[in-house]
């Protein structure tokens, strides 16, 4: 068998999705964001919207979102991405409207901002990534970082007595009844990597059919402020982050409860 | 000629951004403006002309939602009071940095803090040197009647899409509270999509069209020199701004040999503090900025070469008479420029302003 048998168009089983751009991206090695950033090029490609979707970027480690994805982006002040799109969304009801937020933007500065957008059930989609550190300032300690995590400013690990608890925030927002579709997810292996596409397209048919909040959370690693390799990351997420934040599916009108969410009226 | 009403300050704003055009207003709750948002929850506009009307969460909330709704192209509204405007600060330096367009309203009260909830002009340095952080200016409106309440919405929108930037109607409680006759103005259509994509279309973030690249609204750029360009192309644009923008009104001036400088509601107690002086005999002439920012050096510069003295009377310690004493020496003009004001949300009467003038200027 020749070389151009093997690379030809008809051998074709894997390839960079179109709205992906060709920028190098500034993540870390063993950084989970490339992969849901991969999973939103796919699914806004395969839904065909890529024309009428506006993403919104938080301030943290994926501040440069917009830079990777061929589609309109605006950048946010910390933690405001929900009362952004909230904004874009009242006053372009027709177009999709996505937030992509770390736990420090989302769960700490911006708690005020997401709670509400979810509580009027804003029809937007919320991206969170979740790996309970604060990547892009250094490794400090983020409302998620779990009791006894070593960061840059817990550096004997969160204390209680001193830091409080780590915030839930996803189940706070599954309560509200402005979310139509609160999920948590990982993308650690190619089947959670699967799973996360699949409610990452839904949460986005969602906003589409004007069902109120989705919001998907995505369970990551940090490996580099977690000071682990990234296979090691891996393995102590599974073993420490999953315990409390486990994945799965935490509310889903489409299944049980049509009427568990208000439309807004605009 | 367009509908005669008597109405309230705060009301007429509502009125006049549903008759400009506008697509949405977002806010929150605070007194002495709360009118605002209560008039166009009555009036519904959604069903009338499309436009959104939305409490939010905080005023913090509220200038994002008009970072996010503006981004797209809309011309949108919000209005606050001081204090909500100090909370605004972080998205109003946003919205200047990322050159979107927007009209902001501050109702000023008594401060600083929580204050009170009584007319101040203690927010002019806020408004006309920035406000938030970074390099940056509003174009800043100040009416001194209901009538101008109304005229400033559009205006303001007119100068926010010219230069993409955000403009600031700055009023206070008085304006914003007391009803006078207004003539309405005549309904303009709202923007279609189609229309924005026309306009807007090399700026807009209101979904990637086929037949251009994506769009990217940002305030952040990691490299300084840049980030110093961006500076710059700002400062043309406020020069631009100091070219072409001023607006100012000249009452009684032709003869005058003393100037009272005020702007908003000052202007109107000096107006009559103006009439008072000459029962009196005193020569007394009005300048009131209309802009205060670009603010207007020149008229000022040209008033201060042939008449003996400027009083500048503001409700507040001092903010303006930095700028007219700036103008005024600049100019080379050694003629003096001293102060009355009135803070904590007092109003001054006009005998107040005379006496300070005969105290001040003319005996002393």
């Amino acid at each position: 068998m020749e070389l151009a048998d093997i690379i030809n168009p008809n051998n074709l089983v894997y390839e960079k999705p179109k709205l992906l751009t060709d920028t190098t991206m500034h993540y870390c090695p063993g950084c989970s964001h490339g992969v849901v950033h991969r999973l939103l090029a796919e699914v806004i490609e395969d839904m065909d919207i890529q024309d009428k979707t506006i993403g919104v970027a938080p301030v943290g480690c994926a501040v440069f979102a917009y830079k990777y994805l061929h589609v309109d982006w605006q950048e946010a002040a910390h933690g405001r991405a929900p009362a952004v799109a909230t904004g874009i969304s009242r006053t372009n009801p027709d177009k999709v409207v996505f937030t992509y937020q770390g736990d420090g933007d989302l769960a700490s500065i911006g708690a005020a901002e997401i709670l509400h957008a979810c509580n009027r059930g804003e029809n937007i989609v919320v991206i969170f990534i979740n790996n309970g550190i604060y990547g892009m300032t250094g490794g400090q300690m983020a409302p998620t970082t779990l009791i006894g995590q070593v960061t840059a400013t817990t550096p004997n690990g969160r204390d209680i007595g001193r830091n409080g608890y780590p915030l839930k925030i996803t189940e706070l927002i599954a309560q509200l009844p402005g979310t139509s579709y609160v999920t948590r997810q990982s993308v650690h292996t190619p089947a959670t990597i699967r799973k996360c596409k699949k409610a990452i397209a839904k949460a986005f048919q969602a906003a589409i059919d004007k069902k109120g909040t989705s919001f998907v959370e995505v369970v990551s690693t940090c490996n580099m402020n977690w000071k682990m390799t990234p296979v090691k990351a891996n393995e102590w997420m599974e073993a420490n982050m999953f315990p409390f934040y486990p994945p799965g599916d935490l509310k889903d009108s489409s299944k049980n409860d049509p009427a568990s969410y208000t439309p807004i009226k605009n | 000629m367009g509908e005669l009403r008597l109405m309230k300050g705060n009301e007429v704003i509502a009125e006049a951004a549903i008759r400009c055009g506008c697509d949405g207003y977002f806010g929150y709750p605070i007194t002495p403006q709360s009118e605002v948002m209560e008039t166009l929850m009555d009036r519904e506009p959604w069903n009338e002309t499309g436009m959104v009307v939305l409490q939010a969460e905080s005023e913090i909330a509220s200038i994002h939602m008009i970072y996010g709704a503006a981004a797209t192209g809309k011309k949108v509204l919000t209005s606050s009071s001081s204090p909500g405007i100090s909370l605004m600060a972080e998205g109003i330096s946003y919205i200047a940095g990322s050159e979107l367009p927007c009209v902001i309203v501050n109702v000023q009260r008594g401060g600083p803090g929580l204050g009170t909830i009584q007319p101040s002009q203690a927010d002019y340095y806020q408004s006309t040197k920035g406000g938030g952080h970074g390099d940056y200016h509003l174009i800043v409106l100040a009416p001194s009647s209901v009538q101008e309440m109304n005229d400033f919405v559009e205006l303001g929108f007119q100068l926010a899409f010219k230069y993409r930037n955000p403009a600031m109607i700055l009023t206070d409680g008085v304006i914003g509270q007391m009803m006078e006759k207004v003539v309405l103005a005549d309904y303009i259509p709202r923007l279609t999509d189609e229309e924005i994509d026309q306009k807007y279309g090399s700026w807009v973030t209101n979904g990637r069209k086929p037949n251009r690249e994506r769009n990217i609204v940002t305030s952040l750029e990691m490299d300084s020199g840049r980030m110093e360009q961006n500076n710059l192309r700002f400062q043309e644009k406020y020069a631009k701004m100091e070219a072409e923008e001023v607006l100012f009104e000249e009452i009684q001036c032709e003869d005058a040999e003393y100037i009272l400088v005020a702007f908003g509601s000052s202007a109107r107690v000096c107006q009559k503090a103006v009439d008072l002086a000459r029962t009196k005999g005193i020569k007394v002439g009005l300048l009131r900025p209309i802009t205060l920012y670009p603010f207007p050096k020149k008229p000022i510069a040209a008033l201060a070469q042939r008449v003996k003295g400027m009083l500048v009377v503001e409700m507040n310690a001092g903010q303006m008479i930095e700028d007219v004493q700036l103008a005024v020496g600049c100019a080379g003009c050694k003629v003096p420029v001293l102060h009355f004001g009135r803070m904590g949300g007092i109003i001054p009467n006009p005998d107040e302003v005379v006496t300070a003038l005969e105290q001040k200027l003319i005996g002393g």
